[in-house]
């Protein structure tokens, strides 16, 4: 390896660099969501969540504080405070009171209202107006400031999405929808797979060939083609659009993988054990509940993690065969659909509704991620 | 009743009705239709064991018949079919067909379809090579492969607004906040782009969007097949003198071009289904539509299921030909 070995260093360099600059990439969009999430309205509109960590100066729009809160000093009105809300702050660079000149005045200089009366601003925020008149009004003169303001970041995008009750914002219910689909969508295929694919790969009948052939052969038949047929059936059946549809959508689009996987994985357990129950006098029944189904848990736990992901991800079936006109039964899919369209410039909404719905497939994703592969590779290569 | 209620009930009632099915077929075979005492005891357990594959299999074969099978007929029958007021259906031969190759939007899904096969497959397949190649060969190796195979968790949903931040665009003069437009910018572009109404590039933006979600597949697989390679026939290779590349090209690709038809076939199947991406992002405007979300348009918007399910069958005749090969691969390993 002498040839090698001359080189290493520089070769380990680059690998390294480029596998980071690789890393980076990948993790780059993500992570603009992530802190996307917890930034306000405004600062999302006014700088780029890669300047989120870094100090940044904003245009912002604050108000002082309303006329009735004003105070006799000598024969002046004045009303007095501080313009950032109470754990904020910045370093104001210019201001102004009117929106076609927001930068009219340095910290310090003072002001003319259009209603009389003067105002001025310094550096930290604090305000103090003046006049000979009561002020008027019911709302607080309105301040523009150009800002440099500390890196902030807030939860209330959460508290929105997740708890505020609103009926176009929130992911509350849709996340309680999602659920709903998505479990007996993945518990019920493995039931019905796991006895099938025992019997494709432990028992001896006419057509076992053929029937693996047809399973691999459905596992690539679109989905599209299933839509209209079975829509159809369904509200021929009297089921129409609902759980219960969603739930046998998913199952048997799911069955093709499951049992494949299952089978492949059964195949190659040992014989010796299989055969031994068989001369102890164990029934199939209870050589597959006893035997198999334990020895499977890790084709089971790969297939569930698939199917969890695929339901849970899923648009597509849960708009035909689950969402009505009535919108109760919205998946968090299909609300960040919707709130693209209503919402498309908010982003503090849509990041944070995306990344609840994101969240819980990351979760299982980081901690079942062993059995992913192994499903992936036994599913694929083969 | 409560959803959530309803789905423990499903539950319960699938998972226990379904144990409950096949013990109970299983007890009734065994001890009532062929019990194994009396004069035919033996003949009674063979025929016993010729019925119960069926039953282990009867669940399995009447959802995939139901859910799989029979809609791949039923599609055919209503592509060449129209509805008819009232209710009902008439046979109208190819009318669906005719209509629709004669509508451009027809001829820019295919167009672009095509444009994702030729692309995505091969930039996965290609990023996912690399990726597998340069983290098998460092330290922090694991994680990055990690990190790099997240985003297959992700919704294609949830990637489509991941993707449009990153699209995003302000009018001029604003700050930037959409990397695209803020690198743009920087590289000295003269005024920010709304990058997916640009023709053509929209489509490969989408096309960016699958790519980097099955990247992570086609590393995971690959790398677990590069690290089947025998030893032994690199350290002959760099006994000989081939340096990196040599090995790599020379001796690792033709040892792994099987697993790399594997994970081109299999992104080629996810991407001819591709649907969330287009109908989240573009939906299909600006040229950008694919024949899923044609078929979905037809379906769904213009209400009309014979041209709908004609271009469902376009889909599953492009689908075939994988199909075909995958079915007689399987039944090659069987034998």
């Amino acid at each position: 390896m002498d040839n090698i070995a001359g080189r290493k260093s520089a070769l380990t360099w680059a690998v390294n660099i480029s596998v980071a600059v690789l890393v980076l990439a990948w993790l780059f969009p993500t992570l603009g969501l992530f802190v996307s999430s917890f930034r306000t309205a405004d600062q999302i509109s006014t700088s780029g969540w890669w300047k989120a960590m870094f100090p940044s100066e904003q245009s912002l729009t604050l108000r002082a504080a309303r006329p009735d809160t004003q105070v006799r000093d000598g024969d002046l009105y004045v009303i007095e405070g501080t313009l950032f809300t109470e754990g904020r702050g910045g370093e104001i660079s210019a201001w102004g009171i009117s929106s076609r000149e927001v930068d009219a005045y340095v910290p310090g200089e003072v002001a003319d209202l259009r209603k009389g009366g003067t105002v001025t601003v310094d550096a930290a925020g604090r305000y103090r107006m003046e006049n000979t008149e009561p002020f008027e009004g019911s709302r607080g003169q309105r301040i523009f400031v150009t800002a440099t303001t500390a890196p902030e970041f807030t939860f209330d995008n959460y508290r929105t999405v997740l708890f505020s009750g609103s009926t176009t914002d929130s992911m509350a219910k849709a996340f309680f929808n999602t659920l709903t689909v998505t479990i007996p969508a993945t518990v019920i295929p493995i039931v019905i797979a796991a006895f099938a694919a025992y019997a494709l790969a432990w028992m001896d009948f006419k057509g076992r060939a053929l029937l693996i052939a047809v399973i691999v052969g459905l596992l690539v038949v679109p989905l599209q083609l299933a839509l209209i047929p079975l829509l159809k059936f369904h509200n021929g059946i009297g089921i129409g659009k609902g759980y219960l549809g969603v739930w046998m959508a998913h199952t048997g689009f799911g069955l093709p993988l499951a049992i494949y996987l299952l089978r492949n994985y059964m195949v190659g357990l040992p014989r010796d054990i299989i055969e031994n129950a068989k001369v102890d006098g164990a029934t199939d029944f209870q050589i597959f509940t006893r035997i198999i189904l334990p020895l499977s848990f890790p084709a089971l736990a790969s297939f569930a993690i698939f199917q969890f992901l695929w339901t849970w991800n899923d648009l597509l079936v849960a708009k035909v065969f689950l969402i009505d006109a009535t919108g109760e039964t919205t998946v968090m899919t299909n609300q960040i659909v919707e709130l693209l369209g209503t919402r498309g410039g908010n982003w503090e909404i849509l990041a944070t509704a995306a990344f609840v719905s994101i969240a819980v497939p990351l979760a299982v994703f980081f901690s079942m991620q062993r059995y992913l592969v192994r499903g992936l590779l036994a599913g694929s290569v083969k | 009743m409560h959803p959530a209620l309803q789905g423990l009930i499903t539950i319960a009632l699938g998972v226990g009705g379904c144990l409950g099915y096949f013990w109970l077929s299983n007890q009734i075979l065994d001890k009532v239709i062929f019990p194994p005492r009396g004069k035919d005891i033996g003949k009674n357990i063979n025929r016993a064991n010729l019925v119960r594959p069926w039953l282990f299999l009867f669940p399995a074969l009447v959802a995939l018949g139901l859910y799989l099978a029979y809609p791949v007929v039923e599609t055919l029958r209503l592509s060449f079919s129209d509805r008819v007021a009232g209710g009902g259906y008439e046979f109208a031969g190819i009318d669906n067909y005719t209509q629709m190759v004669s509508e451009p939007k027809f001829w820019e899904a295919l167009r672009n379809n095509f444009f994702w096969l030729l692309i995505v497959p091969a930039a996965s397949t290609g990023f996912g090579l690399l990726a597998a190649q340069l983290t098998d060969r460092i330290r922090w190796g694991n994680i990055a492969k990690s990190l790099i195979f997240m985003p297959m968790a992700i919704s294609f949903v949830g990637a489509a607004v991941i993707w449009k931040l990153v699209y995003d665009a302000r009018p001029v003069g604003q700050e930037q906040i959409g990397v695209m437009n803020a690198l743009w910018l920087w590289f000295g572009g003269e005024e920010p782009v709304t990058w997916l109404t640009v023709l053509p590039w929209n489509n490969i933006f989408l096309m960016v969007v699958l790519i980097w979600i099955q990247t992570g597949f086609a590393m995971v697989i690959l790398s677990a097949a590069l690290r089947g390679i025998p030893e032994e026939t690199i350290e002959a290779a760099i006994v000989d003198g081939a340096g990196p590349f040599q090995i790599f090209f020379k001796i690792k690709l033709p040892q792994i071009s099987g697993t790399i038809v594997v994970v081109w076939t299999t992104i080629t199947l996810v991407v001819l289904k591709v649907f969330d991406i287009v109908f989240a992002m573009t939906n299909g405007q600006w040229e950008t539509q694919v024949l899923a979300n044609y078929m979905f348009d037809k379906l769904f918007r213009a209400n009309d299921w014979g041209v709908g399910s004609a271009a469902a069958m376009v889909i599953m005749l492009l689908v075939t030909p994988i199909l075909v090969w995958n079915v007689r691969n399987a039944r090659r390993e069987m034998k």
